[in-house]
């Protein structure tokens, strides 16, 4: 069994070599959904000059061997074309991630502080009245559709909280330097107290948001793992040796169901990234799914296909390197995995 | 589907004395026996019951549900609720309530369809590659090449591939249905196979073989059965889910043209773009609540009957007086329409 600090290399080595078909895979994908499908300049460029769609024309002419190549050279290459009004995609994109990130990353935060005591609680109170009303809470966020949960805070929870729903800060932009284009760590960089709470009341809507609607996978793998771990001995001697109870389940008990539930967290990436489109055109946020909301036409406006492909490619890679974190983390504690 | 062929194992014949007609009434009292262990599971059931009910009214005679028809103009004008309009009335004399109960059946039938047939395609694809997996056969590439393309489409939030093929595809029911199930098959992909892998080991299965029954007889009497339970109650679980993902889709603006064609989604996204929701926030609440109660009322079902597929949870629930749902379950085949919550390891002729 090898589980030495050199051995954890050769682990995720392998989990590295692993990703490379997935990511050709989402390129090609990507390729046939928007190339193949709509081979067709003027919809592409609604707006755009004559030379611009002589130059499209051209560019789908070419055999589509030729044009993959060419969109592949392009994509590395950071060369990700441009809006309908001329803007380039990559520098937008560039900048709204971290500020997705962000968001994704409260909501994260916000899952784990709510969802896991809440599965702990629901694991206690198995089958009784607890459990029942840990459940409805849960399934309420699943059952609630992104752009409704959005839409109440923003226009019925923000008044009578007194939060704003709109933007990152109060007044955009700030007067200091966006180094990582996260609003809050922005603030705290430039030291300015008043701003970072400013930022900080920004976040907070979007972020419970995201959360709540994500949340019943945090409470259903936590009460299940617990469910599977309290009946064991281990607890029971904890318990017996007069430790109180609460001590019993969240240390001993939690410690162990959490290996499944933070592999379950890096599965939700791709619902806090899809959940991002809605919420973040709702509050204004300026990250990437902001950008996709507009990109792939929504609300009605002309279809942006460079920015729209950069932006599900940026999303299917965010979703990869998740999947990867969590399955490092569960090899790194779950001691029963060897890393060789 | 029940009669015991020649080339079954004398057990398989002597593990069912009884009548077809008796053992559906068996999984019907269990089924019940379920619903009641967990009030939440009954609410659930219940109400998809009422929901089911009222979209076939609707398709039948909506005059039993609603005194106007699809697209019809009242001449009354940005009403709020009232005995007359249940839900208010809208800007050019929609009666939001009748708008909302036309579009059940429709949003229905679209997350029907994507469910079912994702789960037909992509259960059937995970059913293979799991069941002929071994490597270096044919069936062996055929496996990776599937959990290939699998892990690539997985690698996508659904929504956000979903709303990228909408867009190139164009508006309209089928292009919806097209965009969606083009992203949610593999889901169907990864859980019949890890259940077929789970299953194709179990005793039963190498008596069967051993018995001379052929490999496509045993995949499809032997390991789909065993496997369509767990995957019946993801179904419900889905159909909730689908709705959700459908209705986004709508309210971003790639979804059904409203008020042409009614449908949840798209019917808020038009309100809410008409900036109503706060001048008259009934338009969007009309659409809102469906579109909620309908999720909610699956997601109350399927999550409670996937608690007791689930081995410790079912120990629990067992435990707390509620019922003995395993002893309800004799050693029975799980029924055809796998309403019986049979424990997964007690396979159908060990």
């Amino acid at each position: 069994m090898g589980r030495s600090p050199s051995d954890l290399g050769i682990f995720v080595g392998k989990r590295l070599v692993q990703l490379v078909p997935v990511l050709i895979g989402i390129i090609v994908l990507t390729f046939v959904f928007t190339h193949i499908s709509v081979a067709n300049c003027a919809v592409w460029y609604p707006h755009a000059s004559k030379s611009t769609l002589a130059n499209c024309q051209a560019q789908f002419s070419k055999p589509l061997t030729t044009q993959f190549w060419n969109y592949f050279v392009n994509l590395l290459q950071g060369n990700w074309g441009a809006s309908v009004a001329g803007s380039p995609v990559y520098p937008a994109i560039a900048t709204g991630l971290p500020a997705t990130l962000e968001l994704v990353f409260a909501s994260l935060f916000l899952m784990i502080v709510v969802g896991i005591p809440l599965g702990v609680m629901a694991a206690q109170a198995a089958g009784r009245w607890g459990d029942h009303l840990v459940r409805v809470f849960y399934l309420t966020g699943w059952a609630t559709p992104t752009y409704l949960g959005a839409v109440i805070a923003a226009i019925f929870l923000a008044p009578y909280l007194g939060l704003p729903s709109h933007g990152e800060f109060t007044s955009n932009p700030p007067p200091f330097p966006q180094y990582t284009h996260m609003s809050v760590l922005d603030a705290l960089l430039a030291g300015n107290l008043p701003w970072t709470v400013d930022a900080i009341k920004h976040l907070v809507l979007p972020a419970t948001v995201l959360a709540f609607i994500n949340m019943g996978i945090a409470t259903r793998m936590t009460r299940s793992s617990m469910l599977e771990v309290i009946p064991l001995d281990y607890v029971k001697s904890a318990r017996m040796k007069g430790l109180p109870e609460f001590w019993v389940m969240y240390k001993h008990a939690l410690r162990n169901s959490l290996i499944t539930t933070t592999t379950v967290l890096g599965v939700t990436a791709g619902g806090l990234l899809a959940g991002t489109v809605v919420i973040e055109e709702v509050f204004g946020w300026p990250g990437i799914g902001a950008y996709a909301y507009t990109a792939i036409g929504g609300g009605g406006a002309a279809p942006n296909f460079d920015g729209a492909i950069a932006v599900v490619a940026v999303f299917a890679v965010g979703v990869v390197i998740a999947n990867l974190i969590a399955d490092i983390l569960y090899g790194i504690l779950d001691p029963r995995v060897d890393w060789r | 589907m029940e009669s015991a062929p020649s080339s079954f194992p004398p057990a398989a014949r002597t593990v069912s004395p009884t009548s077809r007609g008796r053992r559906t009434w068996i999984a019907v009292v269990g089924f019940f026996r379920v619903l009641r262990a967990n009030p939440l599971t009954m609410a659930g059931f219940v109400i998809v019951v009422a929901i089911g009910v009222a979209a076939l009214i609707m398709i039948v005679d909506p005059h039993l549900l609603t005194r106007y028809g699809p697209d019809q103009l009242t001449t009354s004008y940005n009403l709020p609720p009232s005995w007359a309009h249940p839900a208010g009335t809208d800007g050019i004399g929609l009666d939001i309530y009748s708008e909302t109960l036309y579009a059940l059946p429709l949003d229905l039938a679209i997350a029907f369809a994507i469910a079912g047939t994702a789960m037909i395609a992509g259960g059937g694809l995970g059913l293979v590659a799991g069941f002929w997996d071994k490597p270096g056969t044919v069936g062996g590439y055929v496996s990776i090449v599937v959990l290939r393309i699998t892990d690539i489409f997985l690698a996508f939030p659904s929504l956000i591939l979903a709303l990228a093929i909408a867009v190139s595809l164009g508006r309209g029911v089928w292009q919806l249905i097209v965009a969606i199930l083009l992203t949610w098959w593999p889901f169907y992909v990864r859980l019949v196979r890890g259940e077929t892998l789970a299953v194709k080991h179990l005793p039963y299965v190498t008596a069967a073989r051993a018995a001379g029954v052929t490999e496509g007889r045993i995949v499809l009497r032997h390991v789909l059965r065993n496997v369509l339970e767990p995957v019946v109650v993801y179904f419900k679980l889905d159909i909730g889910t689908v709705l959700v993902t459908l209705s986004t889709i709508g309210f971003v603006g790639l979804g059904l043209v409203y008020p042409s064609q009614a449908e949840w989604g798209s019917m808020m996204s038009y309100y809410q773009n008409a900036g109503l929701i706060t001048a008259q926030p009934w338009t969007v609440l009309g659409p809102g609540v469906a579109i909620f109660v309908t999720v909610l009322a699956f997601s109350l079902l399927g999550d409670g009957l996937r608690d007791i597929l689930d081995p410790r949870s079912r120990r629990v629930l067992a435990g707390t007086g509620s019922g003995s749902i395993t002893a309800a379950q004799p050693a029975e085949p799980p029924l055809p329409a796998a309403e019986a919550p049979a424990a997964p390891e007690a396979p159908t002729a060990a």
